[in-house]
């Protein structure tokens, strides 16, 4: 692996560029491995990367049915941060964005993250309630949090509106000022190097088919590139969880959604930080190329078709025109959507299915992009130690059965 | 937008319906006699198939009615509506793409 350095770059400009190697391989199948990853999504090479480097886990497959990072890695608003209300979810949330400080020097590779902040608006009395709640919660559990009233809510972010006459008056915001954003196909590329470096083959356009259970244990997937046995199968595969999950027979208590977002002609910079607002269900922040990068909620139906409607679009607009008059004649360059694998307590399944050697992520919802490092950090611990660690224990399947959920809903700053 | 064919207003914009989520799930005639996990299946647990789907729509500002619908989750294809308490129409031949 080439190490990235001023000293490498300054030697390969010298050749004009010519002499840089491939990041990662492109290996053939073997017949075997200890672990199969199936996704190569951000969160699945994380947990290749992480199960090679602190578990000593290397003869580990990734297999992707498309390109890598080429799903929802590739195609999220990229907002990190990590004020969570409950304790579960700020322990995990908490542990990726630390993570997130450090990735850059751990992997040598340059993930942009940029802690511009993330405001979340209230815009009435039980926003309010709620909002100085999660600030209290985040304290508690030693996530940075601040209460922003108004006049503070405009010297921070001083486009937007919050005139008492808007049609969402903004009367206040939570604050997080080590969340903001990163790259995230930089992410995607520096845990696949990085797993690849340490000797995990991460195999593109090799979709799985087929999972092989014996005696109630998995012994290996089949795939369009051929079968290959497996001690261990880890389904990583987000909006396709549940399709992948029911090769093995199981049932998860997941429905797939489109969630779209956009982006905007670039401007200048004008926006300092990310603003969210549950309320109107929006969120927006600036990327480095000056695009506006917006999101909003998932359509209402189940869906794999990578596409929603425009109404939900047209909504999310309206609401981004009232709190920032100044993007009124803004015009959009495009939009896309993404299958989001959403939990009926918005929160993750990370665990050990009933199946032996069979376990799974997923269930992040629209909020997955965040938990990348944090994600693939406890899943490779479970998978090594066939055991969940203490900051993905709460985050089980049976959870479900016994009443034990994780409600995120409208509690996590913003639904998902 | 969806186009959806309601069974008693006909074709109408999706806006004015809502999703109600997988179709023919019966609640467990006496949920006392149910283990935990049975409870589960019922309360949360989805088929979320990529193919045809059966599922619940509410024609909220129409005719304020519930019906089913046959529709596909790549292609986004309705091939029937039916009344809830309707016979199931068979799932189509084709595989929704086209």
């Amino acid at each position: 692996m080439t190490k990235f350095s001023i000293v490498s770059l300054v030697r390969n400009a010298l050749s004009h560029h010519e002499g840089w190697s491939a990041q990662w391989r492109s290996p053939e199948p073997k017949p075997a491995y200890d672990v199969v990853i199936v996704g190569a999504g951000g969160h699945g090479l994380a947990t290749a990367y992480y199960l090679a480097k602190h578990h000593g886990v290397t003869n580990v497959a990734v297999l992707e049915k498309g390109w890598l990072g080429g799903g929802n890695t590739g195609r999220n608003t990229t907002i990190i941060r990590s004020n969570y209300l409950w304790e579960e979810s700020a322990a995990i949330y908490e542990h990726s964005l630390k993570l997130w400080e450090g990735l850059s020097q751990e992997l040598n590779y340059n993930v942009m993250l940029s802690q511009r902040g993330v405001l979340n608006l209230c815009h009435n009395t039980h926003d309010i309630q709620e909002g100085v709640r999660r600030v209290n919660a985040n304290r508690l559990n030693g996530i940075d949090a601040e209460w922003l009233v108004p006049a503070q809510v405009k010297a921070f972010c001083p486009i937007l509106n919050i005139s008492p006459g808007a049609r969402y008056p903004v009367e206040g915001a939570t604050l997080q000022r080590r969340g903001g954003v990163a790259r995230h196909d930089a992410v995607a590329w520096g845990f696949a190097r990085g797993a690849d470096a340490r000797g995990v083959d991460i195999i593109q356009n090799c979709e799985v088919t087929g999972i092989d259970v014996e005696a109630g244990r998995v012994i290996g997937v089949r795939t369009t590139r051929g079968a290959i046995r497996a001690k261990q199968v880890a389904i990583v595969a987000a909006g396709h969880n549940s399709v992948v999950a029911q090769m093995a027979g199981l049932r998860l208590p997941i429905e797939s959604h489109p969630l779209q977002a956009l982006v905007s002609e670039p401007l200048k910079p004008v926006m300092p930080t990310v603003v969210m607002s549950n309320a109107v269900h929006v969120y927006v922040s600036q990327s480095d190329k000056g695009e506006l990068v917006i999101g909003a909620g998932v359509d209402s139906f189940n869906s794999y078709g990578q596409r929603g409607g425009l109404h939900v679009i047209e909504d999310q607009m309206g609401a981004i025109i009232e709190l920032f008059p100044i993007f009124s004649r803004l015009r959009m360059m495009r939009s896309w959507g993404g299958i989001v694998d959403v939990c009926p307590d918005a929160s993750p399944i990370v665990a050990k299915t009933p199946v032996g050697g069979l376990y799974i992520n997923g269930g992040w919802g629209t909020g997955g992009f965040k938990a990348t490092p944090g994600s693939g950090w406890v899943f490779a611990h479970t998978i090594a130690n066939d055991a969940p660690h203490p900051l993905n224990a709460a985050f089980t399947l049976e959870r479900f059965s016994s009443g034990a959920l994780i409600d995120e809903h409208g509690a996590a700053a913003v639904a998902h | 937008m969806l186009k959806i064919p309601c069974p008693w207003c006909g074709l109408r914009p999706e806006t004015e319906f809502r999703n109600g989520g997988e179709a023919h799930i019966a609640r467990p005639a006496n949920p006392f006699a149910v283990t935990d996990a049975e409870w589960a299946d019922y309360l949360f647990m989805r088929t979320n198939p990529k193919g045809w789907h059966r599922e619940r729509w509410n024609h909220a500002q129409g005719c304020r009615r519930w019906f089913n619908a046959v529709r596909h989750t790549v292609s986004h294809e309705i091939a029937a509506t039916y009344p809830m308490d309707a016979a199931q129409p068979p799932l189509p031949e084709h595989d929704g793409e086209g």
